[in-house]
């Protein structure tokens, strides 16, 4: 087995583990504290795939910025420990069946994602893992998909605007 | 010997990690001394003065002494919390070393060709902040799982400042990045060599003055230090998010501070200050006139042996009498051991590198000793109304340069 497949793996695994503890901690912080490390834990992944630049972006503005404010927020609420239901109705008629659809569409899907591959393999045709330059991203950005980026910074800036409104109510 | 020869990368990353290693370890260490006996001068004080000559084994004495003392855990905390934030912030601090290059793409030595930085990225700035961005978990994670107050406040307040100030930090930078047009250190640096007008170098700090002044400022805030220690602001909060700290963790924090500082530094010199390149014009060619500049980390070496000698011997101290003299014959030593030809271009690089970082360090002491503490109101209302703005302005105004200069 090769480092990067080592890498992968106990990668896939720390994110795995993070995803069950952010469901399973009962502190809200330990919950937080897991998210971050399923961040970066796919930032590695990302790394692996040549995409240094979404690498540290994901580590930057996730890991970062956004987990930091929510564990701010948790910290100035002084949130106590979560009071955990046993499963209600509606999660055990609609959500237990609904969960476990999707897990097995996903498993299905993978399944056949691998004999797709195996079968371009054998044929020799699989494209060459591409390293993402940071030039390259941003000329795709800028010129392709330039109205997009443009309307997610409107939609963030709407964004702004209401949490303004929400915390000054006065104005 | 297999494993050796096959992975040549890992082997080399790994003999540099542990040099790197024990050089900041010991950087760390003498920054406090340093820092200490600055700021006592500039408050007409001595500073430590008996454990070793001139206070010298004073690093090493507070070094055991945080090893020996008991290690409290407050029975309220949150355990595995209170164990993760120092080691999180110590080694998030001491990570972000790994990227920064202390000297030129390349250098031979002894026939061997390498490079003097742990680990090349083309991205390298982008991963450096990001690393250093999850640095507040440490201050954070301390404030909250020691479940006290003062901690708590202490560990907010940080969370606020470091988040406000990390905006205007990144922001200041950006416009040495439209300048260089890369995020490869390398490149930043390469960048910045030449003169204008044959004395001028054409360092970043000129046409960024502001983004400079902005990312001093922002990092002496980003590393929790005079003026903006309000984290740790003792009249108020006791020590702030380390109050339930102690023993080696307590050192760990500590430790972490002063990594940061140097990380700060370092990131200054390479974006503003040119890293390793010499103030001089280029001195490759044997008959350029500006040659003598080879020997400046030489002649510093020697002159400052000479200056330990005469100091050493005209001490009161005994044990300063023995040492020093002894130190100062190393030195200069060394120093002579710098003109030879396959050392002297080596060392050109990192001397020049390494002589920046220590002044802006300097300046770093300097402001600690002469400056009094923000109110947290005054904290926010700067770094968010005034020094925002200010690097705003700047990031348009040079990216406007650059683009009128594309055009034209």
């Amino acid at each position: 087995m090769s480092v990067a497949m080592l890498v992968f793996f106990a990668c896939g695994i720390v994110a795995v583990l993070g995803a069950i503890g952010l469901i399973l901690a009962r502190e809200p912080v330990h919950s937080a504290l897991s998210l971050v490390l399923v961040m970066v834990a796919l930032a590695v992944l990302y790394l692996l795939l040549g995409a240094a630049f979404i690498a540290a972006i994901q580590i930057l503005v996730y890991a970062g910025a956004i987990m930091v404010l929510f564990i701010f927020v948790i910290m100035l609420l002084n949130a106590g420990v979560e009071v955990r239901t046993n499963l209600s109705r509606l999660a055990r008629w609609v959500g237990v069946p609904l969960a476990i659809l999707f897990l097995v569409e996903m498993a299905y899907a993978m399944v056949r994602e691998y004999g797709t591959r195996t079968a371009l393999a054998a044929g020799g045709s699989v494209a060459a893992p591409v390293t993402a330059s940071t030039r390259a991203l941003s000329m795709e950005i800028f010129t392709k998909f330039v109205l997009p980026f443009e309307l997610t910074s409107i939609l963030i800036l709407i964004a702004i605007l209401g949490a303004l409104v929400l915390a000054k109510k006065d104005i | 010997m297999d494993f050796v020869t096959q992975h040549p990368v890992l082997v080399v990353s790994l003999i540099k990690i542990v040099i790197a290693l024990f050089v900041v370890m010991t950087a760390l260490a003498y920054l406090t001394w340093f820092e200490r006996k600055v700021v006592a001068r500039i408050q007409s004080r001595w500073g430590p003065y008996w454990v070793g000559p001139h206070g010298l084994l004073q690093p090493l004495a507070d070094g055991i002494k945080f090893l020996f003392k008991e290690d409290v855990v407050p029975p309220a905390s949150d355990k595995v919390t209170y164990l993760l934030a120092p080691f999180l912030a110590l080694s998030l601090a001491l990570t972000t070393l790994a990227l920064i290059p202390i000297g030129p793409a390349t250098i031979k030595f002894l026939g061997q060709s390498t490079q003097l930085v742990i680990s090349h990225s083309s991205v390298a700035l982008i991963l450096l902040f990001a690393i250093s961005s999850i640095g507040v978990y440490g201050v954070a994670l301390a404030g909250w799982s020691s479940n006290s107050k003062y901690p708590l406040l202490g560990g907010l307040r940080s969370s606020a400042q470091m988040i406000s100030y990390e905006v205007s930090l990144t922001l200041s930078v950006v416009g040495v990045l439209l300048l260089a047009g890369s995020l490869d250190f390398y490149d930043i640096v390469g960048g910045q060599s030449g003169h204008w007008g044959h004395f001028l170098p054409k360092w970043h700090v000129f046409p960024q003055f502001l983004g400079f002044i902005c990312y001093l400022t922002a990092a002496i805030a980003e590393t929790n230090r005079v003026p903006f220690d309000l984290p740790e602001a003792e009249t108020e909060l006791v020590a702030g998010f380390h109050t339930e700290y102690s023993s080696f963790k307590f050192a760990m924090f500590f430790m972490a501070e002063y990594a940061n500082m140097i990380t700060v530094s370092c990131l200054a010199t390479l974006l503003f200050l040119g890293g390793w390149l010499s103030p001089f014009p280029s001195a490759l060619t044997p008959d350029s006139p500006w040659r003598w500049q080879l020997y400046l980390p030489a002649a510093g070496l020697i002159i400052g042996g000479i200056a330990l000698i005469i100091g050493g011997l005209r001490s009161v101290q005994w044990n300063a009498k023995a040492v020093f003299p002894i130190l100062g014959i190393i030195c200069i030593g060394v120093g002579y051991l710098c003109t030879w030809s396959a050392v002297m271009p080596v060392i050109q690089g990192p001397f020049w590198f390494l002589g920046k970082v220590f002044l802006l360090l300097f300046f770093y002491v300097w402001a600690r000793g002469t400056l009094p503490r923000f109110r947290y109101d005054q904290l926010m209302a700067f770094g968010w109304k005034f020094l925002l703005p200010l690097s705003l302005i700047n990031l348009v105004a040079t990216g406007l340069v650059v683009v009128l200069r594309l055009h034209s």
